[in-house]
């Protein structure tokens, strides 16, 4: 009998769990729709696209530089020690960290990294605005919200993440190629001859197509929680990690289902 | 002329406004006043379409707002200008850029034409060498006004203002009623206000709806107010230990 209640419960939250699931998707469905509602005015539309760029994309450029050259580094570091046996030619280290920078760190960990920071910063934006009343003040002027502000936001991470990562393979690959050879563990020439050899250029088509769609999830995601808080800076707080987790949760998901549909 | 009929409003099953009727007149500030939680704000945002009512209806001028089309409902907002609680200034946009935002979006005028406008109605408001700075960097009863400014740039038929001094000091809040009341018949527009300070009553309540518990109690003038015998509306008007003195020193 005791047990017959404990799976009536688990039963039970298993049941809230999913029912709030489908509530979150149907809700993100008409949000979309309302995100990608006719824009009010082009000139205005190009101009906050171009300032988006600017704010999710130039702003970004840092912190990707930084984290791209130092995982370079590390997995080559790490490659080379792990291969330790002389019939293994050093330049193998050179095309497994290639093919780890280009499969999947500049695409997903980038994507991760970029769900907490842009992330973060459009779920508070949106949620700021929406508890000091500045999304009903658009609304009363006839202007469409969800289109106005988040619509430029979709499209420039859209536009400017495939830049973002292309970049961070570069310097990736470089940062891998400056560890190795200064500590001599993989020799320059070994490390270029290894990054060249096999090299498959899908793999590049497959990582650029990850991040677009990465970047689609972190910026409708994170507005989708910004734009439905309700209460005060504390909801907006709350609200900013839910988006950070929930778009870290979505990014990881996809990237196994489009690793499955892509290379397969 | 906007006139609400018969007007409910639940949030999941929590029934906010319980059926209000009343009509507010053009070319006067009609307040709606009662206390904290007693559901004004809920219901401005139901007059203006912030929030779908429940059931009754909302008539701008003769034209009922629910049987509007999306076309018609988007023209009628931009006669329509709003002041909220908190101002809701865009906190990216300097006062100038505030102000104009409304001319941005909706009319194809020249940056010159635009900002000549804009200007008009920062000057209107009085308020100086103010136009090149950030909401953060202005005091919340110079927020107020750039709310202002920026609510009659289009020159609206109908201006909603949810207690609009509300955080402001006594003598600020007088003059931000006072410009209100002004602009109002200036540009002969329907105004209604959301208060609870008994001082904005006194000062600028021409036509006067007292709700409490989301139903409307009393409505009236300010003339008539401190005679009327309703327990709810004596309770609220002589909460203030000023209002009760007046009383008292009458008899
Ligand atoms: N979005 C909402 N969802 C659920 N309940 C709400 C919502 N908005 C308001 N309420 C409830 O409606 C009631 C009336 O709130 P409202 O904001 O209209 O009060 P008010 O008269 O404007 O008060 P104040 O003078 O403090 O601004 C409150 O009990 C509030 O909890
Ligand atoms: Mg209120």
């Amino acid at each position: 009998m005791e047990y017959y209640y404990f799976y009536l419960s688990k039963l039970r939250t298993i049941f809230h769990t999913t029912m709030r699931m489908f509530y979150h998707l149907g809700r993100y469905a008409i949000f979309l729709k309302k995100v990608f509602g006719k824009p009010e005015k082009h000139s205005v539309f190009i101009k906050q696209i171009v300032r988006e760029i600017d704010k999710l994309g130039i702003d970004s450029l840092g912190i990707v530089m930084i984290i791209s050259a130092f995982m370079g580094a590390v997995i080559t570091l790490q490659t080379a020690y792990n291969i330790d046996l002389p019939i293994i030619p050093k330049y193998t280290v050179g095309l497994a960290a290639r093919d780890s920078i280009l499969l999947e760190f500049s695409s997903t960990i980038v994507g991760l990294i970029l769900a907490g920071k842009v992330g973060s910063n459009i779920a508070s934006e949106i949620g700021t605005m929406r508890v000091t009343e500045q999304i009903d003040a658009l609304e009363i002027m006839g202007i469409n919200p969800a289109g106005y502000l988040i619509l430029p936001k979709v499209v420039a991470f859209v536009f400017i993440i495939p830049a973002l990562t292309v970049i961070s393979m570069g310097v990736g690959i470089t940062g891998g190629y400056l560890a190795g050879s200064l500590t001599g563990e993989v020799p320059g020439p070994d490390y270029i001859y290894g990054i060249q050899f096999a090299f498959q250029p899908f793999y590049i088509v497959y990582a650029l197509i990850k991040s677009v769609v990465f970047a689609f999830i972190i910026a409708t995601i994170s507005a989708y929680w910004g734009y439905h808080v309700q209460g005060g800076a504390l909801e907006v707080g709350k609200a900013s990690t839910k988006a950070v987790v929930a778009s870290s949760v979505q990014i990881l998901l996809f990237n196994l289902i489009l690793t499955q549909l892509l290379l397969a | 002329m906007i006139e609400a009929i018969d007007i409910h409003k639940s949030f999941d099953d929590k029934e906010v406004l319980k059926g209000i009727s009343t009509k507010f007149e053009k070319g006067k500030t009609n307040l709606i006043i009662g206390q904290s939680g007693s559901g004004k704000t809920v219901l401005l945002k139901s007059l203006v379409g912030l929030h779908d009512i429940t059931s009754g209806d909302i008539r701008y001028d003769d034209n009922s707002f629910l049987s509007m089309d999306n076309a018609s409902k988007k023209r009628l907002r931009q006669d329509i200008g709003m002041l909220f609680q908190g101002s809701a200034l865009f906190d990216s946009l300097t006062v100038e850029e505030n102000v104009r935002f409304p001319l941005d979006m909706f009319t194809n005028w020249s940056l010159e034409k635009k900002r000549e406008r804009a200007n008009f109605c920062i000057n209107r408001v009085k308020l100086e060498n103010a136009n090149h700075k950030f909401p953060s960097e202005i005091s919340g009863g110079m927020q107020k006004r750039v709310a202002i400014a920026r609510a009659i740039a289009l020159n609206p038929k109908y201006l909603f203002c949810d207690e609009p001094n509300s955080g402001l000091d006594p003598r600020t809040s007088i003059v931000i009623d006072e410009l209100i009341h002004e602009i109002t018949k200036e540009f002969d527009m329907t105004t209604i206000v959301n208060t609870h300070d008994m001082n904005s009553v006194m000062g600028i309540g021409e036509n006067i709806i007292f709700i409490y518990e989301g139903r409307k109690l009393w409505e009236g003038t300010k003339d008539d107010i401190f005679h009327v015998q309703n327990k709810e509306l004596e309770d609220f008007i002589f909460a203030s230990k000023l209002f009760k003195k007046i009383r008292e020193n009458n008899g």
